[in-house]
């Protein structure tokens, strides 16, 4: 039978890299703006270093666009003009606080640390490297399903790299960090790609057993008692982390990411309940062995107890920061302990109030929702998987930093996405919207139906069987 | 500089932030108006390919064949083919020449084909069955252009 003459005639879906273009000029401009803004009430000059500032943010920004037109022409217009102002913001608030503490540091008469707003746009530069390489090398995102026992592997290795001795370091009460090569990494922001790729592959070939098989109990779909292996296993590593490496917040983020993708691939609220119980055994046991745990909880509870304590400190700049904020340059965000990390949405409430707190907040709204817009779009399981996965490293990263910064909960020591000073988390953000935006130009493609089989195949393949 | 100017300033870059947010809120806003547009449009050529048909019927049976038939909404929109000589299968089968991507089709669903100078829908011992025009399909019916065809949760307009 030949099929010759049936065409396909299908609508072109739209590229939409002229809006992109058009949302990056403005990300630019804001983040310029921002810049000149603090220079200007700050050191009552516009700052000279605003034409490199500009030229390093634009040429970066342009150098991922123009990768995406080539490689990706299909990806979503809006992911990348979101990374790139909250990257710009987070380069300026950053050189905010170093001017900041050099006026500090200056009245004093103490010498004032190097600044670190260089070292960071330097860091923007090799994430941006990174996103290149992973649009350029992963084509198709199914590859990676190869890779799922390695990529589980090698999150696992990179979780528990920092307890080797020798090359991990004990910074700040947590053992997250290792040192090479006289500079600081923290292996958990690549583990928790490698993660996500681990559990979306294994879900995508477990999700049939974990959903079918179990028994009605109390209105509840429960599963198997030997299908509780994976989820135990995710809960026993987690606590490792948090009794090993004494770092509650990336223990926080593995586990509640496992936990996510088991419901998003199997549709049991059962998982959720059992995973909501253990969390909260773990978390009652975390609380009353390890004494940094009750500390921040202590700290969360009463935060005035504390003289100069990190959340109150960024509480009242906050407070002091109201609706409309003190204006950029014009607060003393550099008065909080770890103001250009930690608490850098403490330092944005303060000079930009409520009203630019919110806009942050969209932004990072904005991401989430195209992260799972691309995985309603996306037509294979595994990339809706990892599309979830990644969106909600980022909702999870997101709400226990802000949530810890504002007193909603505890606060834990995540790294707030693309803006908080810190290399290896602004490169993990990096690549983690590069594998998103591959996604999604796959999603948004348009859809070329399957080569049309003829018979002789047929017949070929009936013989070869 | 003036406390004025500053407030100014302030004020500027807090509505250039917001500016930034309502565009790409604008963005995604025309994301899905987009798509719309596109079901309205394959939804208008509708009712305009059902008048002709109506007001020649009986004269343009001949000429009016069937030229094409095109998926009508939901993600797969657009995609379709042209009705040749070849017959044309409908299912989830890699074999076919419109292949569904709905759950409630069957692999080899239903086939269109031409015989007697005519278009006709033929179920393939479909499951969930074959709708033309509301009607479920037992035996051969004729296609004509305006028509539309349900499968499973998808429809499929036959036109010109």
């Amino acid at each position: 039978m030949s099929i010759a003459s049936t065409s396909v005639i299908q609508i072109i879906p739209r590229t939409r890299r002229g809006v992109e273009l058009l949302l990056l000029v403005i990300a630019i401009a804001v983040s310029v703006a921002a810049y000149v803004n603090i220079g200007v009430t700050v050191q009552n000059a516009v700052p000279a270093s605003t034409g490199y500032y500009a030229a390093g943010i634009g040429l970066l920004a342009l150098i991922a666009h123009l990768a995406l037109r080539y490689r990706a022409p299909y990806a979503d217009p809006v992911l990348l003009p979101c990374a790139v102002l909250l990257n710009g913001l987070g380069v300026a608030m950053i050189h905010r606080i170093d001017l900041g503490l050099a006026i500090v540091a200056e009245a004093r008469g103490k010498v004032p640390k190097g600044p670190a707003a260089p070292q960071q746009i330097t860091w923007t530069a090799v994430g941006v490297v990174l996103f290149l390489v992973v649009i350029l090398v992963i084509r198709d995102h199914r590859r990676l399903q190869a890779l799922t026992y390695t990529a589980g592997l090698a999150g696992l290795l990179l979780l528990v790299l920092p307890l080797i001795p020798g090359l991990g370091v004990n910074l700040n009460g947590a053992r997250i960090w290792i040192r090479l090569a006289g500079m600081s990494f923290q292996p958990g922001e690549f583990a928790k790609i490698c993660l996500v790729v681990f559990f979306a592959g294994y879900l995508v070939v477990k999700r049939d057993v974990l959903t079918l098989a179990g028994h009605r109990f109390l209105g509840l779909d429960l599963p198997r008692a030997r299908d509780l292996g994976p989820i135990g296993i995710a809960w026993v590593v987690s606590l490792g982390v948090l009794v090993f490496e004494s770092d509650l917040g990336s223990s926080l983020l593995f586990f509640g990411l496992f936990l996510f993708l088991l419901y998003v691939s199997t549709e049991r609220a059962g998982w959720l309940i059992i995973g909501g119980l253990l969390f909260a055994g773990g978390a009652f046991f975390a609380y009353t062995t390890f004494g940094h745990v009750h500390r921040r909880v202590t700290d969360w509870l009463d935060p005035w107890a504390i003289d100069g304590g990190q959340v109150k400190l960024g509480l009242m700049g906050q407070s002091w920061g109201g609706i409309l904020g003190r204006g950029l340059g014009q607060g003393h965000p550099e008065a909080t302990l770890y103001a250009q990390s930690d608490m850098i949405i403490s330092s944005f409430a303060e000079e930009l109030g409520l009203t630019g707190l919110i806009a942050i907040l969209l932004v990072y709204t904005l991401i989430i929702e195209r992260g799972l817009r691309t995985a309603l779009g996306c037509r294979d399981i595994f990339g809706k998987l990892i599309a979830t996965g990644l969106a909600m490293s980022f909702a999870l990263q997101v709400f226990v930093i802000v949530g810890g910064v504002t007193g909603l909960i505890p606060l834990t020591g995540l790294a707030t996405p693309f803006m908080a000073l810190g290399g290896t988390s602004l490169v993990a953000n990096w690549a983690i919207i590069a594998l998103l935006l591959r996604i999604s130009d796959q999603a948004r493609r348009p859809q070329t139906p399957a080569a049309p089989v003829s018979d002789d195949t047929i017949a070929m393949a009936v013989q070869k069987a | 500089m003036s406390e004025l100017t500053l407030t100014l300033i302030k004020l500027g870059f807090l509505a250039l932030l917001w500016m930034f947010v309502l565009a790409v809120l604008s963005v995604i806003r025309s994301d899905l108006f987009g798509a719309k547009v596109d079901s309205r449009a394959a939804a208008a050529t509708v009712p305009q390919n059902s008048r002709t048909p109506k007001a020649a019927k009986p004269v343009k049976k001949r000429k009016g064949l069937p030229g094409s038939v095109t998926i009508a909404d939901g993600p797969q929109a657009g995609v379709g083919a042209s009705l040749g000589d070849e017959p044309v299968i409908i299912g989830r089968g890699s074999d076919c020449q419109i292949r569904l991507d709905d759950d409630y089709s069957s692999t080899r669903h239903a086939r269109l084909f031409l015989s007697e100078g005519q278009w006709w829908v033929e179920d393939l011992g479909s499951t969930n069955g074959t709708y033309l025009d509301g009607q479920r399909v037992t035996r051969p019916v004729p296609a004509e252009i305006g028509g539309s065809i349900r499968i499973g949760r998808t429809t499929l307009n036959i036109a010109k």
